[in-house]
């Protein structure tokens, strides 16, 4: 699943490097009293848990097993912010100390892998949360058809760079058909994965499940004289409260990554002109004089390879604003969550 | 302390490679599989230096052979990916043998083996040569946040905890009966991975909380040894400038 070098060109790989960052800044900004106030051995635990368990195999029916992900799971059981911070130390120990990916695919394997697992994981489960019963048996169901959903967007996610950025012109129709067809079957595997984990935390400490937190049932005390006092369930620590610096955050990384991904999507158009010029026309002819069976490649291709890439760019630009744009709406969304739940626990206190 | 699974690949010898600083290693390798990843895949001659590069620096890393070789391995599923790439593509077509394949395919295909393996070899390099502890020092070094730092060096420290716990939960599992396989077993591997959650979440607080009653104030103590030297810089940034000067010339000379 790791993406390695040269699968992207290097402006494209640059390019989501710049939204890695971007995204581990805001979410290391969000997750901070989160960190603070439980620690960072908890999220390295989680961490180190998350790397275990991509190694076990589950066994998922007809014979196979698949392997978990756990993009979806983390948002699902520490926030997606921490969650995120989570992704994103998993897939730098695997890059660095296992080298599991290339180095210069890191970015691009964080964003994919760490930002658009959790963030559709999260968004899907905690839309269906919102839509379904208000019951802790809600939960399980939720973050399996988040899982689900989590994977094809993330081969999607990768269609599009492949096609802002790809090596070869494949037909980008076929190669997303191809990618989110397989990964529908992946998903498949981690929708039932993540069920099952779940299921079994929630069974033990649904306390601990951040997507559950608010389904907890209120403790209802009757006292000698009959009165009743509700208690509610302790108040996890809030992810910090959007200030005026995560607007200017989310705005820095757009501009960032909008400007990079100009880049990218200019320069390849240049290289492949250098190319054209240069380096296509003589390995033509040399492949001529050798009378190999590839002779003249490349030369043909490049008239279309020069539209395709035109049009890639402009693809990868919007890629780039679409990942932008969500990370944007959910920070906005939960930053409006905030400001309406805010007043609530001064009252009660 | 070799061997455990919070170790990474590192091999532990002494060698040129391994006295770098890893933030040098780090920038430098880096920087030369961004030089690779850019180069245009006709310039074959540029992948032979490149690719004598690699050996040389696995060769002063002293690293054994069957370490890299096994490790590369990771690459598979990409190889797979790259060797459908002549048959799928669009373009032009070209008879080899009889199947039709696509020219722009065929050097996709070569573009990602070629780069791909040449980075996942500068990767091995560098996990091999660089153990944790000095890979954390050298992203503190290089500006990495601390909080992020701190998540990471509590990952790598109890990685081999976890999978310990992953490890004997398997044991136990078999020892009762276990055979894997079917769907119905199912709910006993992801009961034993939802309670290794809860277990390290639990350890997680418990660290936290001695870690608090141990007097610790929200900010991990520094890690960090001496600095790089600019002699070492140096010797980094050599390993750039050949890069460079190798992918500037294959753009200009081309194939």
């Amino acid at each position: 699943m790791h993406v390695p070098d040269g699968f992207l060109n290097a402006p494209t790989s640059l390019a989501t490097g710049a939204i890695a960052a971007g995204v581990v800044g805001i979410s290391l900004q969000r997750a901070s009293r989160e960190v603070r106030e439980s620690g960072p051995a908890l999220a390295g635990l989680t961490a180190a848990f998350v790397f275990a368990v991509q190694m076990v195999n589950f066994p998922v029916g007809a014979g196979t097993s698949g392997h978990l992900l756990g993009g979806a799971l983390a948002a699902a059981l520490v926030g997606p912010w921490t969650g995120l911070l989570v992704m994103s130390v998993v897939l730098l120990v695997q890059g660095l100390l296992f080298a599991d990916g290339g180095l210069t695919a890191l970015g691009t394997n964080i964003t994919l892998m760490g930002a658009v697992t959790v963030l559709v994981g999260f968004l899907v489960t905690r839309g269906l949360l919102r839509a379904m019963p208000k019951r802790l048996g809600s939960v399980v169901p939720a973050a399996a058809v988040g899982a689900l959903v989590s994977v094809p967007i993330a081969a999607l996610a990768f269609t599009g760079l492949y096609a802002a950025g790809g090596a070869v012109d494949l037909s980008i129709g076929r190669l997303a058909a191809a990618m989110v067809g397989w990964h529908v079957l992946i998903g498949i595997g981690e929708a039932v994965i993540t069920a099952a984990v779940l299921s079994a935390v929630v069974a033990t400490r649904p306390d601990l499940v951040y997507v559950a937190r608010h389904l907890q049932a209120d403790l209802v005390l009757v006292d000698d004289q009959g009165r009743t006092t509700t208690v509610s369930p302790d108040r996890p620590v809030a992810a910090k409260p959007a200030g005026r610096s995560l607007g200017a955050g989310v705005a820095v990384t757009l501009l960032i990554a909008g400007v990079v991904s100009l880049f990218a999507s200019a320069n390849p158009d240049g290289l492949e002109f250098v190319g054209a010029k240069l380096g296509f026309g003589e390995a033509a002819k040399e492949s001529a004089v050798a009378g190999s069976p590839l002779a003249d490649y490349g030369v043909s291709g490049i008239g279309n390879g020069h539209v395709s890439g035109a049009l890639a760019g402009i693809i990868g630009v919007l890629v780039t604003i679409g990942v932008g744009l969500l990370v944007a709406k959910l920070a906005s969304l939960r930053r409006r969550a905030e400001s309406a739940s805010e007043p609530e626990p001064a009252s009660r206190a | 302390m070799t061997g455990g699974a919070g170790d990474g690949l590192y091999v532990a010898v002494d060698s040129p490679v391994h006295r770098l600083p890893a933030q040098v290693k780090l920038v430098a390798l880096v920087g030369f599989v961004i030089c690779v990843v850019s180069t245009p895949a006709h310039a074959f001659w540029a992948f032979g230096v490149y690719a004598g590069i690699v050996v040389a620096l696995v060769m002063t890393a002293k690293l054994p052979a069957a370490t890299v070789l096994r490790r590369m391995t990771v690459e598979t599923p990409f190889v797979v990916f790259a060797l459908l790439l002549p048959f799928v593509a669009a373009g032009p077509q070209v008879d080899v043998l009889g199947v039709s394949l696509s020219e722009s395919g065929v050097l996709g295909a070569w573009n990602v083996l070629v780069k791909g393996t040449l980075g996942v070899v500068a990767a091995i390099v560098l996990s091999a040569s660089t153990s944790p502890r000095d890979l954390l020092t050298g992203l503190e070094r290089l500006r990495l946040p601390r909080t992020l730092v701190a998540i990471l060096s509590f990952m790598i420290r109890y990685v081999s905890v976890v999978s310990g716990d992953l490890q004997r939960m398997r044991v136990a599992r078999e020892s009762r009966g276990y055979d894997g396989g079917s769907l119905g077993h199912l709910r006993a591997v992801a009961a034993g991975a939802g309670a290794l959650f809860v277990r390290s979440y639990e350890r997680g607080e418990r660290v936290h909380l001695a870690m608090l009653a141990r007097g610790y104030t929200g900010m991990m103590p520094s890690m960090a040894r001496r600095q790089a030297t600019a002699a070492e810089w140096r010797r980094g940034a050599g390993l750039v400038v050949v890069a460079l000067l190798v992918a500037v010339a294959a753009r200009v000379v081309g194939g």
